[in-house]
């Protein structure tokens, strides 16, 4: 573990230390990227959008809408030849020869106002020939499905990804453990199920924005709503040919990302934009509509379980395939469905298992990351497979969890062991808040009142060495100012950041500041604000940044007080001596260094600290068997129970209780993790009750807040609870893993259970809408 | 597109300003007149982002056209400090933690606001019903809820 020296009683780790950001985001002062101001040079940006889920671009004719007085720019595909894609590059920035989905960017516009742009996309004429589009993931799976991309095995592909050229396999992720066919008839109970959990997007409150200039020498600055600058300075440079030197992104404040602001989406298209129009910043704002659908959307999932556990409860076998339905590119839902295979075994210990994750691409909308990545799809069909399985065996739920759950040292679906884990006490905290056992009278003759309980894990989702680097420079008062390329979407990480640096350098949090917006020209690099990895990853170069500040610090005044450095320390801000009982403030130092005692000259100079992390010990997984030696850098684990009622006469589910326990290996700041828990609780609860992006035919019908509702302030749980355990993580910073997604992996599944105990029915799929959870009861006989 | 000349009072200033008819209040705010911390999330009167008090009353401001807005008094989330000092509601939405990405916020105080003006001591319920058209990603609420319920306390307390 690195365990920086505690300075004293001083140390803001693990204190409830106010979040850096708040006062500017109550006053209205935050600036979000809409809301930088760029003068009379500005010009709005439209996109023009296939209505069709499949079909070939026969033609584009622009001259109309380039004649419209206001229009200063047409673009299509033709100008921009480069594939982008994180993990696969299979997406042009604006299509080219083919569209894939309704909402498939054809063409950009570049107006005086936006306006004008609309009015030029309705005089863009596209030719089509409709193809037949790929609707159903298990369809376009098979060799019947017509072919969405020929070129699948030309694309660039990262080295852990699977593609099956010819096919519309975009990634096949294999398991490969123990004997599973030999172990069915051990079982003593099998339990086999088909899920099916639909597409839902991530809804910040802010829509996605990107404002982009191209200065006549050919430099480009992006500023944009953004989880992700440098992964696209990365990729959009690669894209456009240019070097990433010549790529500068900006990213303010974020008002929401959830996952759908990470790699590239729109950004692309305004930079490809205003690379026609040079001088002048071009901005983009998706209408909440097109957010709903040319937005990355959480992938649809279809789901087979087959799940066996021996007559005393133990889980002997396992078989799933899952089906994603990636959508028309899968650039970054591949690592959905490999993150979905390597955890396939959900937090147990299960000797034989054989999983088949395939991402097939479809003519829906692109999937891509979201809070959970592939983890609540996937536990919301496994959690409720155990609950029927300790069912059949006549044992109790949670019992069936203590005695299967991953404890340290279990052997994991990839054939390592588990690292020190609380999930076990999760199991304890969770099941005993919610009064496990014990059933409370429903608070109507109408109504059923249920419990739930469910388990989750998850492992940040990221390629094996995604870095982190961080910097800190004192001022002239002693204040410190912490560089990261990290961004702060909500969870609160710059707060964290700022209790990290002034822990490990032994300054007040008070005089920490953090060094934004994130900008990458002078920013330090960061691979992207993903997989619940800034407070760990970055975590540990700010204190490797912080420690190598308090190096330099200590040298120069151990050799200008010609005492050993173990005699030193930083505390509140001054260097003291233990020995010699003297003290020097950090303002008298860190800038003008320290004069020597003869009067002859100085020592020290400006304190600049550096710092990096990159995990070295990810190893590859057999792309056979899934079988290696680590498959991920850990696991973060934790439980969920709801208690909730049933009303017999509408449907309605009203969930009275929530109660998450999670193990964070180290809260540094307990109420923002509890406050993670609490919203990623709400969020979870909004998918299983309400949420779904209703397709037909490739067309989505629900795209506004009145068609597509997450949860309000009246739906909230008026009681939640949250529970912090801490089993330190080995290479976490004070033993800090992370938490900000995993809060809402076990909601779906804790409501179903708990539905079944409410009511005794089990449905296919979330949303468990009262019309569904009515209709369910007719056909089961509840109600008449 | 017709112009037309207005003067509202915002934020307790006293403005002229020229619209064209299609600009909404939400625009004239954000564009005219610089005030970003009414934020836009739906541009439809559906999430609330947008939310100020307008004669005291909270609306969504992009669903007004700020031609319709001549005479009137308009509070932003920028007029909530005095000066230098948070109001009770922001103090609170510090303490209680009730801020995460901070889009939704400036509606939220806003929404509060109205509410405390008019019911100074409300329940739960009717707290919950006063933000039910302010949407929020983040806090599932719980924070956001407790905040308004101590800054209640608060005024209640500074005004016995």
């Amino acid at each position: 573990m690195v365990e920086p020296k505690v300075q004293g009683n001083i140390s803001p780790v693990g204190e409830n230390k106010p979040r850096i950001d708040a006062r500017e985001k109550v006053t209205g002062a935050a600036v979000y990227a809409d809301d930088i101001q760029f003068g009379n040079g500005l010009l709005h940006a439209r996109i023009k959008r296939s209505p069709h889920p499949h079909a070939l671009i026969k033609k584009i004719d622009v001259t109309k809408a380039r004649a419209l007085p206001g229009v200063k720019a047409v673009v299509t595909g033709e100008d921009f030849p480069g594939y982008i894609g994180l993990y696969l590059q299979d997406r042009y920035i604006f299509c080219r020869d083919r569209v894939r989905y309704v909402g498939d960017p054809v063409a950009g516009v570049a107006a005086s106002s936006v306006e004008i742009a609309e009015q030029a996309l309705d005089l863009i004429e596209v030719e089509y020939e409709l193809l037949p589009p790929v609707l159903d993931p298990e369809f376009g799976a098979g060799a019947e499905a017509p072919l969405l991309h020929p070129d699948l095995g030309k694309y660039v592909v990262a080295n852990f990804i699977f593609p099956q050229a010819g096919t519309n396999i975009s990634n096949h992720f294999k398991i490969r453990k123990g004997d599973v066919d030999g172990a069915w008839e051990q079982c003593a109970a099998v339990v086999e199920r088909k899920y099916r959990i639909p597409h839902i997007q991530h809804v910040p409150i802010e829509t996605h924005v990107a404002i982009a200039k191209v200065e006549v020498t050919g430099e480009i600055t992006l500023w944009g709503s953004s989880q992700s600058p440098f992964a696209q300075r990365n990729l959009i440079a690669q894209s456009m040919g240019i070097s990433q030197s010549k790529m500068r992104v900006i990213a303010p404040f974020v008002g929401g990302g959830f996952g759908c602001k990470a790699g590239v989406s729109m950004e692309a298209l305004a930079v490809a934009i205003a690379t026609k129009v040079k001088g002048h910043p071009v901005k983009l704002v998706l209408t909440r509509e097109e957010e709903f659908y040319t937005a990355f959307v959480r992938q649809g999932l279809v789901a087979y379980f087959k799940i066996g556990c021996d007559a005393q409860g133990r889980l002997l076998a396992m078989e799933n395939k899952f089906y994603w339905d990636g959508g028309a590119y899968t650039e970054y839902g591949v690592n959905v469905t490999r993150a979905s295979g390597y955890s396939s075994s959900g937090p147990y210990e299960v000797p034989n298992i054989k999983t088949d994750s395939c991402c097939v691409y479809t003519n829906h909308p692109v999937g891509g990351p979201m809070r959970g990545f592939g983890m609540p799809e996937m536990h919301a069909g496994l959690e409720q497979c155990i609950d029927e399985l300790a069912l059949q065996i006549k044992m109790d739920a949670v019992d069936f969890r203590r005695l299967n759950c991953l404890k340290t040292g279990s052997s994991l679906v990839t054939g390592s062991r588990m690292h020190p884990t609380g999930l076990p006490q999760c199991i304890e905290k969770a099941a005993d808040a919610i009064g496990w056992g014990r059933k409370a009278p429903a608070s109507a003759p109408n109504k059923r009142r249920g419990k739930g309980l469910a388990l989750m894990w998850k492992a940040p989702a990221m390629p094996p060495n995604a870095g982190s680097s961080a910097w800190v420079e004192l001022a002239e008062d002693g204040s410190l100012n912490v560089g990261v390329g990290g961004q702060d979407l909500g969870q609160g990480v710059f707060t964290v950041a700022a209790q990290m640096a002034a822990a490990a350098l032994g300054v007040p949090y008070e005089s920490v500041r953090v060094a934004i917006p994130v900008d990458t020209r002078y920013s330090p690099y960061e691979w992207q604000t993903v997989a619940s990895r800034l407070t760990w990853s970055m975590g540990n170069a700010i204190v490797n940044a912080a420690k190598d500040a308090r190096r330099q610090i200590l040298e120069t005044v151990s050799a200008a007080w010609e005492e050993p450095i173990e005699n030193l320390d930083i505390v509140n801000g001054v260097v003291i001596s233990f020995k010699s009982e003297k003290e020097v403030p950090l303002k008298n130092l860190v800038i003008y260094g320290l004069p020597k005692p003869d009067g002859q000259g100085w020592r020290g100079g400006p304190i600049v600290g550096r710092g990096n992390f990159m995990p070295t010990y990810v190893t590859g997984l057999d792309p056979e068997t899934g079988q290696g030696e680590r498959a991920v850098v850990h696991y973060t684990t934790g439980a969920q129970a709801v208690e909730l009622e049933v009303d017999l006469e509408t449907g309605r589910i009203d969930i009275l209780r929530g109660v998450s326990a999670f193990d964070v290996g180290k809260a540094i700041n307990p109420e923002l993790v509890k406050a993670q828990m609490e919203g990623g609780f709400v969020q979870g609860m909004s998918s299983a009750l309400f949420e779904s992006l209703q397709l037909k035919g490739g067309v989505l019908q629900n795209p506004s807040f009145v068609d597509y509702r997450i949860a309000t302030s009246t739906d909230a749980p008026k009681d939640l609870e949250a529970f912090i355990v801490e089993v330190p993580q080995d290479d976490g910073p004070w033993g800090a893993r992370g938490i900000g997604e995993h809060s809402m992996v076990p909601t779906i599944p804790a409501i179903a259970n708990a539905i079944y105990d409410a009511v005794g029915i089990r449905l296919d799929g979330p949303p468990f809408t009262a019309e569904k959870v009515y209709l369910a009861m007719l056909d089961a006989g509840i109600v008449k | 597109m017709a112009f037309h000349k207005i003067n509202i009072t915002v934020n307790g200033a006293q403005e002229q300003v020229v619209v064209p008819s299609n600009m909404t209040l939400m625009q004239m705010l954000r564009e005219s007149l610089a005030l970003t911390g009414t934020k836009n999330g739906c541009s439809a009167g559906e999430c609330g982002a947008c939310t100020a008090l307008m004669n005291g009353e909270p609306v969504n401001t992009c669903m007004v056209l700020a031609a319709e807005c001549d005479g009137v008094e308009i509070v932003t989330v920028e007029g909530l400090a005095d000066d230098n000092r948070l109001s009770p509601l922001q103090e609170a939405m510090l303490a209680t933690g009730g801020v995460q990405c901070g889009f939704c916020t400036p509606g939220v105080l806003i929404s509060s606001r109205a509410l405390l003006d008019r019911n100074p001591n409300p329940s739960e319920d009717e707290i919950r019903e006063a933000l039910v058209g302010n949407l929020c990603r983040c806090t599932g609420y719980v924070r956001i809820i407790e905040a308004v319920k101590a800054a209640a306390r608060t005024q209640v307390a500074a005004s016995a």
